[in-house]
């Protein structure tokens, strides 16, 4: 594990090259982990991809003769090796990552860059629906907008580049492909991902805690439905 | 108790201090773009540190106070409205702010706080997302705002130690510390003046420089981004991430400006000049130590000076 500074108020952890599943589920149990020590001055914590990533209120640490960066890192390292020890004993892994299933209405007006992704990975769009939908998802990070999950997994037969001019406004609930990713529009927004879907689910509820449906780690499904059952959940 | 927005400004949000906490579900901290002078705006009215207030931009709003109000102002300057000390409206009485005349963004604390609900944690507007403040928006004509206990009564004589502010100018010298792609872009950054440019908002101040800087390839995978961060997108013109940027980024990151000096940026304004200075990572703590002792001992200097 490297720990870099970012700024003067930031550490972070790398926990590995890629966003691998074992370095998913590394990043999501340091988060925990940290998060459960509650350490007063210790602001945010990020979990994004392979890293991460704390912030911390240096005016919290400095004075009393310890330096905030060496402090943060201290507790960050103590962090990882409860981590590795308890991965370590039987049933250590993998607990209690959720797995989350968010039904979306391909193609027509929810979905109308689904014919444009369609030639453009040389498939017809019942097989981009087919595959979207039966792929396994890993949640790398939440991010862009709030709310918004970046999603791992995405089959490399469905990989399209992003368009080349962003939408001045994507509608809430929109699933869209951006490179090796897919993701979820969490409100109205500009955007410039191709959309192929839409879900009814609410994504991001700032009136909740936490706001948001989905974590980083988090499993998640695609299950088709049609416009009519889009309409129940609405 | 409460005020009324007559007439806008140009972009004026309710604000505190952030909600810090969220970033992992992709919601930045967001808060004043210039904290030490809305910090120091509610020690003047008696008011704890992170009270939610007025952050007015450029062009300031005119309000109607309907009872009498302790209020203050610090940050930019407006014409004809005192900075740095607490004043009374009287009830009925209107404020015009008009165009300021230094700076970029005022800060108008109201004793006893501006009461709008706490979304996630905070008070503060996040335009984007369309949260906190009054609707998750910049406020309108006609706006009424909670202002519960603005009738407090400031006991004494006595005036603020203006050496406590940031060093605000229209070319600041601004203090980075080093970022991770530092080496392979050389120190471009700390030998070229660059300009602000009217694309700067709450997300970032986008500065130009006179010849683009050389970039490197994005990250292969986003990371986590902080207020102060530098991005270095493709076309070689820097933006230093602000209070309400997104939390996920994946352009070289050239270096961070110092917590104590974004106050500084949160008062520039389109065509100023920015210069950077690169200081330890040792002395970035230092002075927000010293920042944040100077404004506890402020607090403890007011702390019996209102009724």
């Amino acid at each position: 594990m490297d720990l870099l500074p970012l700024g003067d108020c930031g550490v972070v952890a790398v926990l590995g090259g890629e966003a691998d599943e074992a370095t998913l589920g590394r990043v999501r149990e340091l988060a925990a982990e940290i998060a459960a020590t509650r350490a007063p001055g210790i602001l945010d914590i990020v979990p994004a991809y392979a890293r991460v990533t704390v912030v911390y209120d240096p005016a919290r640490f400095a004075g009393s003769g310890t330096r905030p960066f060496q402090t943060v890192c201290q507790l960050i390292t103590w962090c990882a090796a409860r981590v590795e020890a308890r991965s370590a004993e039987p049933r250590g892994h993998g607990g209690g990552v959720r797995e989350v299933e968010i039904p979306v209405c391909y193609g027509g007006e929810f979905g109308p860059d689904l014919q444009e992704v369609a030639q453009l990975c040389s498939l017809a769009p019942e097989e981009i629906i087919g595959r979207h939908s039966s792929a396994h998802y890993r949640v790398h990070a939440i991010g862009f907008v709030p709310g918004f999950p970046y999603l791992g997994g995405l089959p490399p037969s469905l990989h399209a580049p992003r368009r080349s001019t962003p939408r001045s406004s994507v509608p809430a609930g929109s699933v869209g492909i951006g490179g090796a990713q897919t993701g979820i529009y969490p409100f109205e927004t500009p955007g410039g991902w191709r959309l192929i879907g839409r879900t009814p689910l609410k994504i991001f509820r700032p009136r909740e805690t936490p706001p948001g449906l989905l974590r980083a780690g988090d499993r998640v499904r695609f299950r088709a439905i049609d416009a009519k059952e889009f309409a129940a959940w609405s | 108790m409460e005020l009324k927005v007559m007439r806008p400004g140009m972009l004026t949000t309710v604000q505190d201090l952030g909600r810090p906490g969220m970033r992992a579900e992709g919601i930045p901290a967001g808060g004043a773009m210039d904290a030490p002078a809305l910090r120091i705006a509610n020690l003047l009215v008696g008011n704890e540190e992170c009270a939610a207030g007025l952050e007015v931009t450029l062009v300031g709003p005119e309000i109607e106070f309907a009872a009498e109000t302790l209020i203050a102002f610090g940050g930019a300057e407006f014409e004809s409205i005192p900075n740095w000390r607490p004043f009374r409206m009287r009830a009925g009485e209107r404020l015009h702010m008009g165009p300021a005349v230094r700076g970029c963004r005022g800060y108008m604390a109201v004793a006893g706080g501006i009461a709008v609900e706490t979304v996630l944690g905070g008070r503060g507007t996040h335009l984007q997302a369309g949260i906190g403040g009054l609707e998750g928006r910049a406020l309108r004509a006609g706006d009424v705002l909670p202002t519960p206990q603005a009738s407090r009564k400031v006991i004494g004589r006595w005036h603020l130690d203006e050496r406590i502010l940031p060093e605000y100018g229209d070319s600041p010298v601004v203090r980075i510390v080093r970022g991770a792609h530092e080496r392979e872009l050389g120190n471009a950054l700390l030998t070229e003046s660059f300009t602000v440019t009217n694309q700067s908002d709450r997300m970032g101040i986008r500065l130009e420089a006179a010849a683009p800087m050389r970039s490197a390839e994005p990250a292969a995978l986003s990371g986590a981004v902080l207020p102060g961060s530098i991005q270095l997108p493709p076309d070689g013109q820097p933006i230093v991430l602000m209070a309400d940027a997104q939390t996920l980024g994946g352009y070289p990151l050239i270096g961070h400006v110092i917590g104590p000096d974004l106050a500084l940026l949160a008062q520039v304004r389109a065509g100023d000049k920015v210069t950077f200075r690169e200081v330890s990572l040792d002395e970035a703590h230092a002075l927000a130590l010293a920042r944040d002792k100077a404004i506890g001992l402020l607090r403890h200097g007011l702390a019996e000076k209102f009724a």
